[in-house]
């Protein structure tokens, strides 16, 4: 098994007449993975990446069976289409735009949390279970099928924690990017009991950076609740009080959010802590061998 | 995006939210008319800069003069406005070089009966903004939350309905308010978040907030911070930036649409993804060296993005040394491979280069590089680039 998505998942691309998200659905389908359409508004009937494109997301739904969804659609409109892709009830959404308005995503996250849907993102790259199915930019081919959950606010920190496990021989079960902005649509908590309900997944490796206390909070689930291995890094450690690092949630505010507090929780919660980032792999392997 | 206090007032003053009298001076002369025409005996010359902590901090070279004085004449008014207008001001948030101060703002005074604090912000965890009051006016609200958290009270408010009436009863319970001022918080804090929604701000902070002897309610400050996503439906606010406040190399990437932010070490980092950015940093400090500025491209970085990357990391003048770091997902090693190659000859680069490549494409980029007979250090991965390039900083 995996979580979230898998070989029968079956994905359409809102916003799939844009350059991102042709790019991206043309890959994804390279992939293997199952893309069956696309959604934007006023082309209906038309065909983008040799798939048909619907006006709604509803008649997609009705007419592929997608059970999951990737956007690509610009900041103002996305929150639109992250809230007609929970009203079509699509299972996964994968909204991977950059530069949403917060206060959007305050009442996006709302819905998202009263719904059976699970929102991935804004601002993320997606999530992939490797020789199944992508949903979003990462390049594949650096994954391999294995026993590796990964669970990373970052995007291409989070290939560089793939390529390294994978390096290793230990393969991913499914990684996912939660999104670098304040308000995500789905928690580290959220995935790590996924995770461990997971069959497939054996260990868990975390990545997180400065900014807001979500790695404590998952620090205090680790230690409770989760009986699997664990590692993770948190990026930052050198970077300033007070300034945006590229991510709008990467920022030290009030003295609050620091990598040290970050990882001293992880660690007093049993969890090993890469200390360089040249070290993801090495830490989910050791964390592996002493739980045996 | 940040703006003055004498801009955010200007927006509290259209949105209902009491202010005192006041006028903004760009030189002395301007100054002492401001005092005449407020007609007060008493008022406040301030100091207007981005960084907080004005009222403690002092005029480099002037070290008897703060940010924020009280006068009581015109001729008073115009001397502390040119001992500001032109100088650099040294406060807890700006570092030792301080934050130039190109207007003054001229504040009536008033009759302070008690000092709170008010803020709002962004609870991440709850997902919805938050109002914060205490009863500790003046003071820094992160000393509150150190040494007194039980003098701090918070209410949540959603963005589509607003503060309510009974949340401010609470509070006022708590900060001990009642009568007169408290039907003046119930207008005030109402208002504010209406302000905070309608703006889409990400931080508006009053401190101190002030309740006067006959019971009103006035924000002594205005500390407004905008969602810089969500700006595009404010075309207006984008007109009160001040770009003399930013560091110049930060405007400068923000236009190439490159995410920068100096730093103050030796090794200047050119990096895709702002996570793999802030990494590179890391293990450059946990390799011995000290990294000179964090700097994402981006997933889809240009030739013309990576050239001006170069450019805005070699103006520092403290940058020993470069790390080129890029895992290439979307973004092809080829595609980085080059605009090295183009920036070294657009701008010769004279100082040791160390280049890490890995992802999309990466064997393709790699001979690109040493085809290109351009004088840089190859590194394997991560731990291997940030050896090279301490060592390389080290040695220049």
């Amino acid at each position: 098994m995996s979580i979230l998505i898998n070989q029968d998942t079956r994905v359409i691309c809102q916003g799939i007449t844009g350059s991102a998200g042709m790019f991206h659905t043309i890959g994804c389908a390279e992939y293997g993975t199952k893309m069956v359409g696309g959604v934007t508004p006023g082309k209906g009937g038309q065909t983008a990446a040799g798939l048909p494109v619907f006006d709604t997301v509803e008649e997609a739904v009705a007419q592929t069976g997608a059970n999951a969804t990737m956007i690509f659609v610009p900041p103002p409109f996305a929150a639109d289409a992250i809230l007609e892709a929970v009203d079509a009830g699509i299972k996964v959404i994968a909204a991977i735009t950059e530069g949403v308005p917060v206060l959007d995503m305050v009442e996006v996250y709302r819905r998202v949390r009263s719904s059976d849907s699970v929102l991935i993102g804004p601002n993320c790259p997606g999530l992939i279970t490797p020789g199944e199915c992508k949903i979003g930019i990462m390049p594949g081919y650096i994954h391999n099928p294995g026993k590796i959950g990964i669970i990373s606010r970052s995007g291409t920190l989070t290939y560089e924690a793939v390529w390294q496990t994978s390096n290793l021989g230990l393969g991913q079960s499914t990684c996912v990017g939660l999104g670098g902005d304040p308000i995500v649509g789905t928690s580290y908590i959220d995935l790590l009991k996924l995770y461990q309900a997971d069959d497939q997944t054996e260990a868990i490796l975390m990545i997180g950076e400065i900014g807001g206390n979500a790695e404590e909070l998952a620090a205090e689930f680790v230690r409770e609740h989760v009986t699997k291995p664990v590692a993770a890094f948190i990026a930052g450690a050198t970077a300033p009080p007070g300034k945006r690092m590229g991510h709008a949630g990467a920022i030290i505010s009030g003295g609050k959010g620091t990598a040290s507090e970050k990882q001293a929780a992880l660690e007093a919660a049993g969890i090993t802590v890469a200390p360089s980032p040249a070290d993801m792999g090495k830490a989910i392997q050791q964390a592996i061998v002493s739980a045996s | 995006m940040k703006i003055h206090e004498y801009q955010g007032k200007q927006l509290f003053r259209e949105a209902g939210v009491p202010v005192l009298d006041s006028r903004v001076a760009r030189t002395a002369n301007e100054a002492a008319d401001a005092f005449k025409a407020l007609n007060v005996p008493v008022a406040v010359v301030k100091a207007q800069i981005h960084a907080g902590g004005r009222g403690k901090g002092t005029i480099i070279d002037n070290p008897s003069q703060r940010g924020v004085q009280l006068v009581k004449s015109a001729d008073e008014a115009a001397e502390v406005a040119k001992n500001l207008l032109g100088k650099r001001l040294v406060t807890v948030q700006t570092g030792p070089e301080g934050a130039e101060v190109n207007q003054v703002f001229v504040e009536a005074g008033c009759d302070i009966a008690r000092e709170l604090y008010l803020g709002i912000v962004l609870d991440r965890g709850a997902a919805l903004p938050v109002l914060m009051v205490s009863s500790e006016g003046g003071v820094e609200i992160e000393s509150v939350a150190a040494e007194t958290p039980e003098k701090i009270f918070r209410e949540h408010f959603h963005p589509a309905m607003g503060l309510q009436s009974f949340q401010v009863r609470k509070l006022c319970k708590k900060l001990g308010i009642s009568g007169t001022a408290s039907r003046a918080a119930d207008v005030f804090m109402k208002r504010l978040c209406q302000l905070y929604v309608d703006l889409d701000c990400s931080m508006a902070e009053i401190n101190p907030l002030v309740i006067t002897g006959s019971g009103e309610m006035v924000a002594l400050d205005a500390k407004i911070t905008f969602d810089d996503n969500a700006l595009f439906r404010h075309p207006a606010l984008k007109e009160l930036r001040d770009l003399t406040e930013e560091e110049p190399a930060e405007v400068r990437a923000g236009n190439a649409g490159l995410s920068y932010v100096k730093l103050e070490g030796t090794i200047g980092c050119l990096v895709n993804g702002a996570g793999l950015a802030m990494s590179t940093m890391d293990i450059i400090k946990y390799h011995g060296g000290e990294p000179a500025n964090f700097l994402d491209v981006g997933g889809g970085a240009t030739t013309e993005q990576v050239v001006e990357a170069f450019n805005i990391i070699l103006s520092d003048p403290n940058v020993k040394a470069v790390l080129v770091n890029i895992f290439g997902g979307i973004a092809r090693c080829t595609t980085i491979a080059t605009a090295i190659i183009e920036a070294s000859k657009q701008i010769g680069i004279s100082i040791p280069l160390v280049v890490r490549l890995e992802g999309t494409e990466v064997e393709e980029g790699k001979k690109m590089l040493a085809e290109s007979g351009l004088a840089m250090i190859t590194a394997d991965d991560l731990t291997d680039a940030a050896k090279k390039v301490v060592q390389a900083a080290q040695n220049a």
